[in-house]
């Protein structure tokens, strides 16, 4: 036990005073977070647009003002030709023009009004998004406004449950945990393994009284504890800059990050006894595992519309099971009575690498 | 009936239809310095490793310190010290982080690794190198301070794989009257090398050649037989005999 805590020790003198594993620990997950937390965001705001409003009455003044008001958008300029919106969208100055038709409030009380709505669709997705939020806007209004739509129209009353503002950053909390998780565990421990083989200190360790299974504890719980408690930070990041719930158990959230990290140490571990040098480590850890981490557990694309053998290949993911124990258990609030099958995938996965990972390293030793 | 601390019977190291180490038997007497010999290849590593605990010999027998290699690698680990021709201390820890370190790997009580680890300091007369790390060290110190390192627990039999790589001649002096040190306080060292002109410095040399022991006497009695003037020469015809083969 004595011989393990100074060989704990010494790791942590390693990590301390080596820059790079200092910037990827402490550096990489605020740059996550913020990075994802604000810059890359699909929610709209201030979105510029340009109104051509040919009828100019007290209804399609109202309409304006609504949309305006709405936080959404940023009414750049109001046009009073197609030819001037035409000429603000080569400009890309403006991202969505809406036009009034001539009499809008007559029309409208023939029920014969139509709104043009011109989206750049250059960025498919934002186009999207900005139609139906106007879209959305320009029905509410009808109703509440211009008592028009009752009779006939059917009011789809959408309520987007658990996430009720469509913030990004909820999907995001996870996914960084998730990434950072991954990189700090797997990536660091089998750098740090593979550094002491390449040094030839592995060997000393080797022929010590050090037992093979005190040399990986000895080097993983460093990363244990620290990858903890970056997940600790970035939850309360998380919670207190983006207002991230927690809806269910703290506990049980904790745990599972153990869990998860301890997938990751497991990976590590395998990776070392596998790579013959830093690099080979460092490069397997990156395209073996961050690419999938980041592009097939359901971070940024939703696995449901992958193509098949995507999606079975999402399969042997771990950081999928993550994700969805992490939704689960922050936005929807659900226990282990829902979240059992991710829980013992993980669980189940953990062992075989760990088992693989002891059974080579002891191979190099026989 | 002789004091040895080494002895191995028909010892040999298959890897699969490769046999790396084919039967060697000898014996290492207490504070004897024991040169090790053989070109890149030999086995020679292999049966370091073999006498280390390392490695699981395929048959044979060995007695380190008086272990069986087979059953008690643990205990073996704890009478031995080892260091090879890599720098084998942190090079991003102190000197005495590094001492502390191997002390405590080694089981040694705080009080023991304080006691040993300044008379080190004091017998390398290191005490400016104290807070220094690894990195910043001259090659030649760094090969006696890990020499040194590794006696740190007092072990019974010191391995030294190419110590003295890469070291200036004046060190690699120094580092061999601290070897002979070492084995006059009893501890035997068993040290392979390539420098023909330490081979003579050891009281008796083995030769490897292709996963045997073609020669093992003292280096006089070696020269004699191979009616040879030097070490290098008595090598190189055991050596070249391999290549004409």
């Amino acid at each position: 036990m004595k011989q393990l805590i100074t060989f704990i020790l010494k790791e942590f003198r390693h990590i301390f005073r080596d820059v790079r594993t200092l910037v990827i620990l402490f550096g990489m997950p605020v740059v996550q977070v913020t990075l994802f937390g604000y810059a890359i965001t699909n929610e709209v705001k201030d979105a510029d647009i340009v109104v051509l409003d040919k009828s100019h009455d007290y209804l399609s003044t109202r309409l304006t003002n609504k949309i305006t008001s709405s936080g959404y958008f940023y009414l750049k300029d109001k046009a009073a030709t197609v030819k001037e919106v035409d000429k603000l969208f080569r400009e890309d100055a403006v991202k969505l023009a809406i036009i009034i038709p001539e009499h809008f409030a007559e029309r409208v009380q023939e029920k014969d009004a139509h709104i043009q709505l011109l989206a750049d669709a250059s960025d498919p997705n934002q186009a999207n998004i900005l139609v139906n939020y106007t879209n959305g806007i320009i029905n509410k209004f009808m109703f509440e406004e211009a008592g028009v739509g009752l009779p006939y129209a059917i009011n789809t009353e959408v309520e987007m449950t658990y996430n009720p503002t469509l913030e990004g950053v909820f999907l995001f909390v996870p996914g960084v945990i998730t990434i950072i998780l991954m990189l700090v565990s797997a990536l660091l421990t089998s750098i740090a393994i593979t550094r002491e083989k390449e040094l030839g200190t592995m060997e000393i360790l080797l022929v010590s009284p050090l037992k093979p299974i005190q040399i990986i504890l000895g080097k993983v719980i460093p990363y244990m504890l620290l990858s903890f408690m970056n997940a600790m930070f970035i939850l309360l990041m998380g919670v207190f800059i983006f207002h991230m719930p927690i809806n269910g158990s703290i506990p049980l959230l904790l745990g599972e990050s153990l869990l998860f990290i301890i997938t990751a140490l497991s990976l590590g571990i395998l990776i070392s006894t596998k790579a013959a040098s830093q690099q080979v480590a460092m490069m397997v850890s990156l395209f073996a595992l961050m690419l999938p981490t980041i592009l097939l557990s359901g971070f940024i694309f939703p696995i449901s519309s992958m193509p098949w053998p995507l999606q079975w290949l999402s399969m042997i993911m771990p950081p999928k099971y993550f994700i969805i124990i992490l939704k689960g258990i922050m936005l929807q609030g659900v226990g282990l009575a829902v979240l059992w099958k991710e829980t013992l995938v993980l669980t189940g996965m953990t062992l075989v690498f760990l088992a693989a990972g002891i059974k080579n390293f002891k191979i190099r030793l026989a | 009936m002789e004091d040895y601390v080494i002895q191995t019977e028909g010892l040999t190291k298959k890897f699969g239809d490769f046999t790396a180490v084919n039967e060697i038997s000898f014996n290492v007497s207490k504070g004897e310095v024991f040169g090790f010999l053989g070109a890149n290849g030999a086995g020679k590593t292999t049966a370091i490793k073999m006498l280390c605990g390392l490695l699981m010999p395929t048959s044979g027998k060995a007695e380190v310190a008086g272990f069986d290699v087979f059953k008690q690698s643990e205990s073996i680990k704890r009478t031995i010290g080892y260091m090879s021709q890599k720098f084998s201390l942190y090079n991003d820890l102190t000197v005495w982080e590094n001492i502390t370190l191997y002390g405590g790997i080694y089981g040694l009580s705080k009080k023991q690794i304080n006691e040993r680890g300044k008379q080190l300091i004091h017998e390398l007369e290191a005490e400016s190198f104290v807070n220094k790390r690894g990195k910043d060290l001259p090659l030649g110190f760094k090969q006696k301070l890990a020499f040194s390192v590794a006696l740190i627990h007092q072990p019974r039999i010191v391995f030294l794989d190419e110590p003295t790589g890469g070291v200036d001649p004046i060190t690699r002096r120094q580092f061999w009257e601290m070897i002979y040190q070492t084995a006059e306080s009893g501890t035997t060292v068993f040290v392979t090398t390539h420098y023909m002109d330490e081979a003579e410095y050891c009281d008796r040399v083995s030769i490897m050649v292709d996963g045997t022991i073609k020669a093992l006497d003292t280096p006089a009695k070696l020269k004699k037989s191979f009616h040879a003037a030097s070490m290098d020469e008595v090598f190189l015809q055991l050596a070249r005999n391999v290549v004409e083969k």
